[in-house]
C-alpha cells in the first residue's frame, strides 16, 4: 500500500526509479528523486502517522467513554484545535504584526492547535467528571463544538479574504507540505502518545467492565483517565495541527476494525487498528491523489466519501457494533 | 472487642452515610461486626434501608462517617486501591458496558492486580483461573462472548471472575435480582459451597430471604432501629428475624423459617 501510494501522484514515475530513489541510488532523471524523496515519501510517512494517530485517539476514547459514538471529533479535541488555528491565522490582526510574522509557520499551526485541542478536552473533562451520564457528555461535547465553531464564525467575519482562505485550506486537511523536519517532530510526538498508551493498555481492559469494577480490581480510574486524555490530546492535538481537522478516521477506524478482528482486548485492538488506520489513510490519500491528473483533492472529503459508505454497508451487512 | 480470634472483617462504632458540604445524612450508627473467615453472610433489609450504603463502605468506595473498619486486622484506611484489590473483590450488579470481551478474558480480568504491566499471564494465573472455572461450572461457556450468555450463566461468570481475583473476601450486590428461582437457588448453592469448601468469606445483600435463612451462616440485619449481626439460627431463636418487616401485612413463621402472608388479612 505504502508503494501504491507513493507511485502515485501528478508526475508518473516507474516503480523501479523509486526504489532506487528511496535508496538513494542513482536514478534516470533527477527530478523524480527529488520528488520522491522530498514530497511523496514526507507524505507517505505522514499518511501513516496521521492514519494510526487519529484512529487510536479515537479508540481511546470510545473505550474511555463506553460510547461508541466517541471519537477525536465528537468530544471537541478538533473543534478545539480548529479553534486555535482559527485564533492564531484569523486572530492575527489582534495579535499585531510581529506575533504573526512566525506564528504562521507550521510550528506556529502546531502549538497553537494543540493548546485548543488540549483546553476544549480539558473543559470537556471537568463537566464529564460532574455528570456521570455518558450521553450527556456526549451533548457537552457536541455543545462545546459548535460553541468554538461559533468562535470560529465571529472570527472569521472579521478576517480578511487572505486569512479566511489560509484557515479555509487549512480546514480542508492536507498530507503534503511537511517538511524532513516537521515530520520528525511529528513522529516523536507520535511516538510519545504511542508510548503513554502502550502504559494504559492494562487499565483500559479492565475499563471495559466499568469503572466500578476497574477501581475494585486495583486500577488507579482517575490516573487511567488523565493518561488517556494527555495522550489522546498530544496525538489527536498534534495531527490537526500539522495536517488539518481530518474527519471520520478517529471514529470509523476502531469500529471497521473491530468488526474484522472481534475482540476486545486493547493489545491486539490497538496495534490492529493503528495497522488499519495506517492503511485506509494511505488507501484514502492516494485516491485523493487522483492518479494521473493534475488536482489533489481535499483529504478530509475522501476520508468521508468513501468511508462513511463503507462502514454503513458492514454494519447493515454484518452485526452490531461493539465498542 | 474480641481480640485473641482473628476476625476477617471487624468494624467498631462504624457510622455510615452520606456527607454532603456541611451537613451529613447518616444512614445507620453504632455497627459492631466481628466476622470470621469462610461464613456465608446475608445482608438483609427493606429497599432503602442501608444496605448499598454498607456495602459501599465496607469496600471503600465511599467514606464511613466515623468509627473503624478492620481487614485482615489491617485498617481499611490503610489500604490503597491495589492492596484491597488483593483481599476483596466485588459482583455488582450494574449491567457491564458492552464490549467484544469473550468470558475467558472476563474472567482473566480477576488477575488484574497480580500481572505485570502488560498483563501478562502466568502459569499461576492460568491456573487460578481455570480453577475459577471448575468452581463455578462455567468452563465450557470459555469461548463464548459474554453478551451471549443467559443472565444466570452471566451471574456464574462474574463470579468465577471474583474467584479469578483470589480474595479471602468477596462481596455480592443483589446478586439474583435478576434471575428466575432455578438460577436463584443454584446462585446460593454456589456461594455456600465456595464458603464452606474454599473458606470464602462471602457477603451478599440480598432479598431472598427464605434462601438466607436456609443457607446463610452469618446474618447482618438492617432494620430503622438499629443494625444486628449473628449466626442465622441464634437470630431466628431471638426473634430478631421477625421485626425485620414490621408489618401487618407479612408475618415470621418460626418453623417453618419463613415469612408468609398475615393469616389476617
Amino acid at each position: 500500500m505504502w508503494f501504491i501510494n507513493i507511485s502515485l501522484g501528478s508526475v508518473y514515475i516507474p516503480m523501479k526509479e523509486i526504489l532506487l530513489s528511496i535508496i538513494d541510488a542513482d536514478v534516470d532523471k533527477d527530478v523524480w528523486k527529488s520528488i520522491v524523496l522530498n514530497y511523496r515519501l514526507p507524505k507517505a510517512i505522514t499518511a501513516i502517522i496521521v492514519g494510526s494517530g487519529l484512529s487510536i485517539s479515537g479508540l481511546l476514547m470510545q473505550t474511555l467513554f463506553r460510547n461508541p459514538l466517541a471519537g477525536p471529533f465528537v468530544l471537541g479535541i478538533s473543534s478545539g484545535a480548529s479553534l486555535g488555528v482559527a485564533i492564531l491565522i484569523l486572530g492575527a490582526t489582534f495579535f499585531g504584526a510581529n506575533i504573526t510574522a512566525y506564528a504562521f509557520t507550521n510550528w506556529g499551526l502546531a502549538i497553537a492547535a494543540s493548546i485548543g485541542a488540549f483546553l476544549v478536552l480539558s473543559a470537556v473533562m471537568l463537566a464529564a467528571i460532574k455528570v456521570r451520564n455518558t450521553m450527556s457528555i456526549l451533548i457537552i461535547g457536541l455543545m462545546f463544538g459548535s460553541l468554538t465553531a461559533a468562535v470560529i464564525s465571529v472570527l472569521a467575519y472579521f478576517s480578511s479574504a487572505n486569512q479566511l482562505q489560509q484557515y479555509l485550506f487549512w480546514s480542508f486537511g492536507s498530507l503534503g507540505n511537511l517538511s524532513w523536519n516537521e515530520i520528525i517532530a511529528l513522529t516523536i510526538t507520535f511516538l510519545v502518545g504511542i508510548l503513554l498508551v502502550i502504559f494504559i493498555i492494562k487499565p483500559l481492559n479492565s475499563l471495559l467492565l466499568g469503572e466500578n469494577y476497574a477501581k475494585s480490581m486495583g486500577v488507579n480510574v482517575k490516573r487511567t483517565r488523565n493518561l488517556t486524555l494527555i495522550a489522546t490530546s498530544l496525538l489527536t492535538g498534534v495531527i490537526t495541527a500539522f495536517s488539518g481537522p481530518i474527519a471520520f478516521i478517529g471514529l470509523a477506524v476502531p469500529h471497521l476494525t473491530k468488526l474484522l478482528i472481534n475482540t476486545s482486548n486493547h493489545k491486539i485492538l490497538l496495534p490492529a487498528v493503528a495497522i488499519s488506520g495506517a492503511i485506509i489513510m494511505l488507501i484514502c490519500d492516494s485516491i485523493a491523489q487522483l492518479p494521473n491528473s493534475e488536482f489533489t483533492l481535499p483529504i478530509n472529503a475522501i476520508t468521508s466519501l468513501f468511508g462513511a459508505p463503507i462502514i454503513i454497508w458492514l454494519l447493515v451487512r454484518k452485526r452490531k457494533i461493539n465498542y | 472487642m474480641n481480640t485473641d480470634k482473628k476476625h476477617i472483617i471487624q468494624t467498631s462504632n462504624l457510622s455510615i452515610g452520606y456527607a454532603f458540604n456541611k451537613k451529613t445524612h447518616t444512614v445507620a450508627e453504632n455497627l459492631n461486626i466481628d466476622l470470621d473467615k469462610g461464613n456465608l453472610v446475608c445482608l438483609l433489609g427493606k429497599n432503602g434501608i442501608g444496605k448499598s450504603t454498607l456495602l459501599r463502605t465496607i469496600t471503600k468506595v465511599q467514606p464511613a462517617l466515623n468509627g473503624e473498619i478492620y481487614i485482615n486486622d489491617r485498617n481499611l484506611k490503610k489500604f490503597n486501591n491495589l492492596d484491597l484489590s488483593k483481599s476483596l473483590s466485588l459482583v455488582l450488579t450494574e449491567r457491564l458496558p458492552e464490549s467484544n470481551l469473550s468470558v475467558f478474558e472476563l474472567v482473566a480480568l480477576g488477575r488484574h492486580p497480580y500481572t505485570n504491566w502488560v498483563g501478562k499471564l502466568t502459569d499461576n494465573d492460568l491456573y487460578l483461573i481455570k480453577t475459577a472455572f471448575d468452581q463455578t461450572n462455567t468452563g465450557h461457556l470459555m469461548k463464548s462472548k459474554y453478551y451471549e450468555l443467559s443472565d444466570g450463566q452471566l451471574q456464574k461468570v462474574l463470579i468465577a471472575r471474583a474467584l479469578a481475583q483470589n480474595t479471602d473476601i468477596i462481596i455480592l450486590d443483589e446478586p439474583t435480582a435478576h434471575l428466575d428461582i432455578h438460577h436463584t437457588i443454584e446462585t446460593f448453592t454456589l456461594l455456600k459451597k465456595l464458603a464452606q469448601e474454599f473458606h470464602k468469606t462471602i457477603i451478599v445483600s440480598t432479598h431472598e430471604i427464605n434462601l438466607a435463612l436456609q443457607l446463610a451462616d452469618v446474618l447482618w440485619l438492617m432494620t430503622p432501629d438499629k443494625f444486628i449481626s449473628g449466626e442465622t439460627e441464634k437470630l431466628i431463636a431471638n426473634n430478631y428475624v421477625s421485626k425485620l418487616f414490621e408489618s401487618n401485612l407479612i408475618s415470621f413463621n418460626k418453623t417453618l423459617k419463613q415469612f408468609t402472608i398475615s393469616n389476617s388479612l
